[in-house]
């Protein structure tokens, strides 16, 4: 599949559609005309010529009019009809209700359209900024692919990508310019606060202030700046919850600026990551796991594996992936750092303040292996950590001369750097001394996100109801914020507006729309800032264009046009990334913040946030945290993303206190597995934190510091819309927001915790976390794979059954495979998977899989055809001891002796020539005896009606090449069937075989680190092959003899033989992961 | 005929070594027929049957609203998920299945081994053979995710050209289950054919004379039609014998020929049918006992068929606790992890109450049986019958959920926990066999008339009183 040139024309294709649905009417009537004139009429049956108001009625539905509420909820009084109507459509051959639409050809074509046939076309995604391949059908955006050309993606996306396109077919989102709740126009809106600001001429917008999320769009900023240009005295506040604030305080404390530091991991050695999630959170972390990745690869003759040390206050997946992980308290991280600063001679990092006493030959192992790989090592603190943490970071990585090598600095990615928890302070504080006159809200929902102690929403109340005061909410949903503004503004989707972000490293893409606006009144942010402009009626894309056509870098080329068609195509606005810039390491990086140079001019950070030193002993401490699956809460109405099994604790439509089990045991809370299936009753406890409370649910977790919770923020959304909204009835999750206070926003100590005795359920799909002695996982040490000559490292005696053991011939004998039909296969690298659950969003997203809701999860019914199970060892009851979990992506793996196939009364599943296992859902009757048998539980049965037959927008998300299943059929993964199909169609139309690489599945596709591969195991040179025959190679559980045409390649670790000395008997190579 | 089976009608019949007769003294050919048909062709129905067919009723209009609203928004409604994928319906299916074979066994095999005590409970036990299994086929239809389309396990020609997939157990289990209704049904019909014809003799009034007459099929008792209907019987009971093996042993496939831990095993078959037996003996009991003392059948159904049953019972519960003693052995002796855990998790994991609960019944309870003045004591007989009654019912749990519970993989563990839409279609369908209980004793003699009279010391025939001319009527038994 490949991209296609120039622009979207679906857009005019849309345009043009409502005048070409009128022509047709115009020459049906003509048509009927004619006929009426001529003698000779035809009819298909005597009602039709009586035109009974029956027959017209069935010719409408083409079924009995009760036969389309099947989909509905049954209601008592339908239950009688509703059968009367089954008996009518016995006569009636099955299938689905059609609603009336009109089969129109394109009178003109539109350019590159060919129905049946996608397009893609390149976007960027603002969350991360990287680039994107929107797949489009018919002019409907249907599936999200990471653009192999930009930097940030090199092809892979990550969950909120691939999530995102459901929010734009989401029947949630605001459609309606609203003031005060009551439907208004666009133009009585802008005629209002056009108004507004030009009262606020005279004092050159002295009330005025804007607040934006974080900026990284230079079309937008440029916008914002030209506006303040006109109002010298207005205000731009940017908040984010998920700022970044503190990195910037801690160049600036260490570096002299708020630069952004970019990490060439590929190039390290040794990584430590210092309560940094660089491998799944912040921008760039695509780019992160893959060059992280690169480094550990193990394919081919590499013999070398880079070394992960990860310090973490809570469980992360980097943490999970880390070769020596140390769990510590947010308030200890500091004073570690400052120990390991001293250790490494770092200048002047060991000054004052306490040191960390523990697990002292840990920390001089991790010393002397940093200084063994000075210069090719990285030091990567999380965004979340204290700014003297970063500093401290920056110190150490300077004294390991890391810099160039393995990390550059540039400028920020952010258009304007400010200390946004101060900013928000001060509007607050100006908002509620009446400085505000008017207020523009652009995006974000901060009345949800800010920090409690401000009492935005209380401030912004009293605004809105102010006297001649303006509030407006530019918002895709009505949510929080928008409640309380006077005006709501609805805003585009970025896949149906203009717009462009820098990623990572600062490189600019354009934001490309694949689809009209759903809804015609919603507006871009650029289109709402620019109406406040010299040009209040430019739309986006040419606010974008012009913006970019006076970029230096774009225009030189002289030919300005073809750049800009070559940027749409390509994704990437080339040479915008930053250069490397360089800063000196400020020798006191310990001490008071330097008031260093500010970029582009705006106000220094006053004070950075109180760090955490020297909590009381004994007590609680609080971590929080963004959410892996909703983010900052932007995703609460996001069904996808909701039912996203949480990678660490495979937790649903829930956040939760995460606390390891001796916290538990302390605070005598506890978890209990329930009966349903899926479902684990929790005590719930209260929270209290800087005097605010708030109460959440307990979920354990092995691999949690003792002492500290973990809250993730993002949940308890009141007005989030159906999906995430918590009502009186049922809760979805609980908000953490309510007990974030400034000066503590990222961790704090001095938290009360108290059981409250009631108990709630939560949701998880995966409620068994230890493997039993079976080793699904298999885990070794690059020693031992280095030193061990064995074929297959990670296969035992047990793995393959003696021949001889079935009663059938083989395969081969059964059905004789041709030559050129290929035989599909898979390999998943242990090794590299982050579990970062990009390939469960995509297979979703590809496949049509339904959400079911909280109430099936716990059933243990979760549609999911691609999971991810987390499996630990160790002890764990015991932080340092209990080590994982270790991830595994787990598919239908298409064994070649199926056991689904031969228990299936109506061979609705069978084998397909080319080795896969197919399911055949017309003829599936649903007894569900497959899924029984099957070993691994991959098949997934649709025990309701889960499918949305019902809300017109989900139909537009849905992938017109795969099946949508209705109830009472099972499902399961098709190796992505329909790509593996339009690859021979391709190459069959050249006739040529297909190419090695050349079928993509969606979950390959999506995947960061490049974990799965897949193709032709025939073709020897092919890289599957060679992986699948590579030493790491295990088939899982093999000794059933399913023969799984996907094999597991076992993860290896390296970890630091100072620490954790290597075992002296080579046959002693897999570790195992032992049950406690 | 061995001479061992054809010394016993010789012997003063109707005593056992207990000393209880087959039928009390004093009986002729016409009280005998008197009081059987007594209890159908009288006026009055009495109370306590409209109480029962009450409550029965009411119970199937429980399953009419189970089954509608599973038609309209489908198994979901029940407890299943994956991992365990049946749930119970199929506990119910195995169970009702089981149920069943007591009839058949009663009806075919004792009377091919001539033991005449059959005779007084055949046709009881058959007719509950017959509801048992209608109560049973409800269940593979509706767990079907798509029930309107179950017909496609038949093998039918169709315009797709597709059959069933042969290898499946439960295209077996289509015809094993089919077969065996049908050959179960013919049976009894042809068995009931010389009572139907007595009934429309003695009918008072036409219609009912009619009717019955319809069903005997113009009996008239002449010898050819004895020595036709004694073929006919016999070639039955010939064709019905495979089946109380072959069909429990076919449903055990549905299990053993997977590849779950716990299913699994081939003991299942012998297994599953010694448990079958166990479970008919169980339900006739169950059921003879408050309808004997209900309708003063001491007479017919005497201690010595109680004792019998109890027999029956304690051996074929002895075979069916060496299972599970064996299962638990070959768990451990297999030294696989699977089989292992599996065995252990039965033994400790969050179902070892039901395992226990189900040692207990059907493992422990039981033994009492060997006690004379146990067995000699109807309530004490009651309660364990209703005690195994429910032990098979959890064997039949503990096979389908902690089989399927915990697998393979610890990551796809769950539990499993039934909704009130499983238990309503469940004491549903125990609804249902009450109501055609009921029903079939209002209007069909519930012991066969003209065999019992065999019993009688008249219709023994001796050697040397016998005339040289065929018996018109009461035939024995069995036709030489």
């Amino acid at each position: 599949m490949s991209t296609t040139q120039s622009s979207n024309p679906n857009l005019v294709q849309i345009q043009s559609r409502q005048g070409r649905i009128d022509e047709y009417h115009r020459l049906r009537d003509k048509v009927a005309a004619a006929s009426q004139k001529s003698g000779r009429q035809y009819w298909r049956s005597l009602e039709e010529l009586a035109d009974t108001e029956e027959f017209k009625s069935y010719v409408y539905n083409e079924f009995p009019e009760q036969a389309a509420e099947w989909n509905d909820p049954v209601g008592r009084r339908r239950f009688l009809k509703l059968m009367g109507a089954s008996l009518a459509l016995a006569g009636v051959s099955a299938c689905a209700y059609q609603p009336r639409e009109l089969i129109v050809p394109y009178v003109e074509q539109p350019e590159e359209e060919v129905p049946g046939k996608p397009l893609f076309f390149a976007t960027a995604t603002p969350l991360g900024g990287f680039g994107l391949l929107v797949k489009t059908n018919e002019g409907r955006p249907t599936k999200i692919e990471g653009n192999p050309l930009h930097p940030a993606s090199m092809g892979a996306t990550d969950v909120f990508a691939q999530a995102s396109i459901l929010n734009l077919y989401d029947p949630d989102r605001s459609q309606n310019v609203l003031d005060r709740g009551d439907i208004a126009s666009w133009s009585s809106f802008l005629g209002t606060a056009r108004t507004a600001l030009e009262g606020q001429r005279g004092n050159g917008g002295a009330g005025f202030r804007i607040l934006t999320e974080t900026v990284t769009s230079p079309t937008l900023a440029a916008q914002l700046q030209g506006l303040l240009r006109e109002f010298p005295a207005a205000r731009w506040i940017q908040y984010d919850a998920a700022n970044r604030d503190s990195a910037n305080l801690g160049a600036l404390q260490a570096l002299g600026a708020p630069v952004n530091t970019v990490y060439r991991f590929d190039q390290a050695r040794v990584v430590l990551a210092v309560d940094s999630d660089f491998l799944q959170c912040g921008a760039g972390n695509l780019r992160y796991a893959r060059d992280f990745i690169t480094g550990r690869r193990l394919e081919g003759d590499t013999r070398e594996m880079n070394r992960l040390y990860a310090i973490e206050s809570t469980p992360t997946n980097t943490g999970a992936k880390a070769d020596h992980r140390l769990a510590m308290r947010p308030s200890e991280v500091e004073a570690f750092m400052r120990t390991l600063a001293s250790q490494l001679g770092a200048g002047g990092a060991a000054g004052g303040g306490a040191t960390y006493t523990g697990h002292a030959e840990w920390i001089a192992a991790l010393a002397r292996d940093l200084q063994a790989n000075r210069g090719r090592s990285v030091v990567v603190v999380g965004n979340e950590s204290s700014p003297t943490v970063h500093a401290l970071g920056h110190a150490v990585n300077a004294a390991l001369g890391n810099v160039p090598n393995t990390i550059y600095y540039t400028d920020p990615i952010e258009a304007v750097v400010v200390n946004q928890t101060v900013m928000i302070g001060e509007l607050v504080r100006d908002m509620n001394a009446g400085a505000v006159d008017v207020l523009l809200i652009v995006g974000g929902n901060p009345v949800y996100t800010a920090p409690a102690d401000l009492n935005f929403g209380d401030a912004l109340q009293r605004l809105s109801e102010g006297q001649n005061k303006l509030t407006a909410h530019l918002s895709s949903y009505f949510d929080e914020t928008s409640l309380l503004c006077r005006w709501h503004v609805p805003e585009s989707h970025y896949l149906e507006a203009w717009s462009d972000a820098r990623a990572f490293d600062g490189t600019a893409a354009i934001i490309q729309p694949l689809i009209e606006p759903l809804y015609g009144t919603t507006k871009s942010a650029h289109e709402f800032i620019g109406a406040f402009g010299e040009q209040p009626a430019v739309n986006g894309h040419d606010i974008v264009r012009e913006f970019w056509g006076a970029q230096t870098q774009v225009a030189s080329g002289g030919d300005f046009e073809a750049a800009w068609r070559r940027i749409l195509h390509d994704g990437v606005i080339p040479n915008t990334a930053f250069q490397p810039r360089s800063v000196g390491v400020s020798g006191n990086s310990t001490g008071e913040q330097q008031s260093g140079q500010q970029a582009n001019g705006t106000t220094p950070p006053s004070v950075p946030p109180a760090t955490n030193t020297n909590a009381a002993p004994g007590g609680y401490e609080i971590v929080f945290r963004t959410d892996p699956s909703v983010y900052d809460g932007r995703f609460a109405n996001n069904g996808w993303l909701q039912e996203l099994p949480k990678p660490i604790t495979k937790l649903t439509w829930d956040n939760a206190v995460l606390m390891s089990p001796a916290t538990a045991r302390k605070l005598e809370v506890e978890t209990k597995v329930e009966w349903r299936g899926g479902n684990v009753s929790s005590d719930v406890v209260e929270v209290k934190f800087q005097g605010r409370t708030v109460q959440g649910a307990v979920w354990i977790v092995p691999i949690h510091a003792d002492d500290v919770i973990t809250v993730h923020l993002g949940y308890g959304r009141t007005r989030a819309g159906r999906v995430g909204s918590s009502t009186n009835d049922s809760k979805v999750g609980f908000n953490a927001y309510a007990i974030r206070p400034s000066n503590a926003m990222w961790s704090g100590a001095g938290v009360e915790i108290r059981k409250t005795g009631e108990r709630v359920e939560l949701a998880a799909t995966q409620i068994h976390n230890l493997t039993m002695d079976r080793e699904p996982v298999r885990v070794g040490t690059l020693a031992a794979y280095l030193e061990s000559g064995d074929k297959h490292l990670f296969v035992g005696h047990h793995d393959e059954p003696p021949d001889g053991m079935s009663m059938f011939p083989p395969n081969e004998e059964v059905w004789p495979v041709r030559e050129d039909i290929p035989q599909w296969g898979m390999t998943i690298d242990l090794n590299n998977c982050v579990g970062c659950n990009s390939c469960v969003v995509a297979c979703q997203s590809e496949n049509n899989i339904p959400v079911i809701g909280k109430e099936q999860v716990m059933r243990g019914r979760e549609m999911h055809w691609l999971r991810i199970d987390a499996y630990y060892s160790g002890d764990a009851h015991d932080q340092h001891s209990a080590a994982g979990p270790f991830f595994q992506p787990l598919m239908c793996v298409h064994c070649e002796k199926a056991p689904c196939e031969p228990v299936c009364p109506v061979e609705a599943t069978v084998h397909d020539t080319e080795g896969l296992n197919v399911q055949i859902y017309n003829r599936c009757i649903g007894t569900r005896y497959c899924s029984n048998n099957c070993p691994y539980k991959v098949r997934r049965f649709n025990f309701l009606l889960y499918q949305d037959w019902d809300t017109p927008q989900t139909k537009l998300v849905r992938n017109p090449d795969v099946s949508v299943r209705s109830r009472g059929v099972m499902e399961k993964c098709t190796y992505c069937v329909q790509r593996i199909q339009w690859a021979k169609i391709e190459a069959s139309k050249l006739r040529r075989p297909i190419a090695d690489g050349e079928v993509v599945t969606a979950c390959q596709s999506a995947c960061p680190t490049e974990a799965i591969v897949f193709g032709n195991i025939k073709d020897p040179e092919a890289r599957v092959t060679k992986l699948r025959n590579g030493r790491r190679a295990y088939p899982l559980l093999g000794e059933l003899n399913t023969r799984p045409r996907t094999t597991y390649l076992g993860t290896l670790r390296n970890p630091n033989p100072e620490i954790e000395p290597p075992v002296g008997n080579t046959t002693e190579k897999r570790e195992g992961i032992h049950h406690e | 005929m061995s001479s061992a089976l054809q010394e016993q009608p010789h012997e003063e019949v109707a005593e056992s070594k207990s000393g209880y007769a087959v039928i009390a003294p004093g009986h002729t050919f016409a009280s005998v027929t008197d009081k059987i048909a007594s209890i159908v062709l009288r006026k009055r129905t009495p109370f306590g049957w409209f109480i029962g067919v009450a409550i029965g009723f009411m119970i199937v209009q429980m399953l009419m609203l189970a089954l509608t609203w599973l038609l309209l928004r489908g198994t979901g409604i029940w407890g299943i998920n994956v991992p365990v994928g049946w749930g119970f319906a199929i506990i119910n299916f195995v169970w009702w299945i089981g149920i069943g074979h007591a009839g058949t066994l009663i009806s075919a095999i004792l009377l091919l081994f001539r033991q005449d005590w059959r005779t007084s409970i055949n046709r009881f036990a058959e007719a509950m053979t017959l509801f048992a299994v209608a109560c049973a086929g409800i269940f593979p239809l509706m767990h079907t995710g798509r029930p309107w389309l179950a017909y496609w396990m038949f093998p039918y020609p169709n315009t797709m050209g597709l059959w069933p997939q042969f290898r499946s157990p439960l295209i077996w289990d289509v015809f094993a289950v089919s077969t065996y209704a049908s050959v179960s049904a013919m049976f009894w019909f042809v068995g009931l054919i010389p009572d139907l014809a007595t009934f429309r003799d003695r009918a008072k009034n036409r219609f009912v004379r009619m009717i019955y007459g319809l069903g005997a099929m113009g009996w008239r008792g002449s010898a050819r039609h004895w020595h036709r209907y004694e073929t006919a019987y016999l070639i039955l009971a010939g064709l019905s014998t495979p089946l109380v093996l072959s069909v429990h042993t076919i449903v055990s496939f549905d299990f053993a020929v997977s590849i779950v831990p716990g299913w699994h095993a081939t003991i299942f078959p012998p297994y599953f049918v010694a448990g079958a037996i166990y479970a008919g003996f169980a339900m006739v009991l169950t059921l003879l006992i408050p309808i004997r003392k209900f309708y003063g059948l001491e007479d017919f159904i005497t201690m010595r068929h109680i004792h019998n049953c109890a027999k029956v019972m304690l051996a074929t519960g002895l075979i069916v606790f060496y299972g599970y003693v064996i299962e638990a052995f070959f768990g451990w002796y297999s030294a696989n992890t699977y089989e292992r855990y599996m065995i252990y998790n039965r033994m400790t994991g969050p179902y070892a109450f039901v395992y226990w609960l189900l040692i207990m019944c059907n493992g422990v309870v039981p033994q009492l049986l060997w006690s004379y003045r146990i067995r000699e004591n109807l309530l004490a007989l009651f309660g364990i019958a209703m005690v195994v009654n429910v032990g098979m019912w959890l064997e039949r749990f503990v096979i389908v959920v902690t089989s399927l519970h915990r697998d393979y993989l610890p990551s796809s563990w769950g539990n499993y926990l039934p909704t009130i839409w499983d238990w309503a279609t469940f004491v549903g369908t125990i609804g249902l066999f009450l109501t055609l209980i009921f029903v079939f004793l209002r209007l069909l003699p519930m012991i066969s008339i003209f065999e019992v009279r065999t019993l009688l010391p008249e219709a023994q025939v001796r050697e040397e009183t016998m005339p040289t001319t065929t018996t018109v009527a009461p035939a024995p038994a069995a036709g030489d």
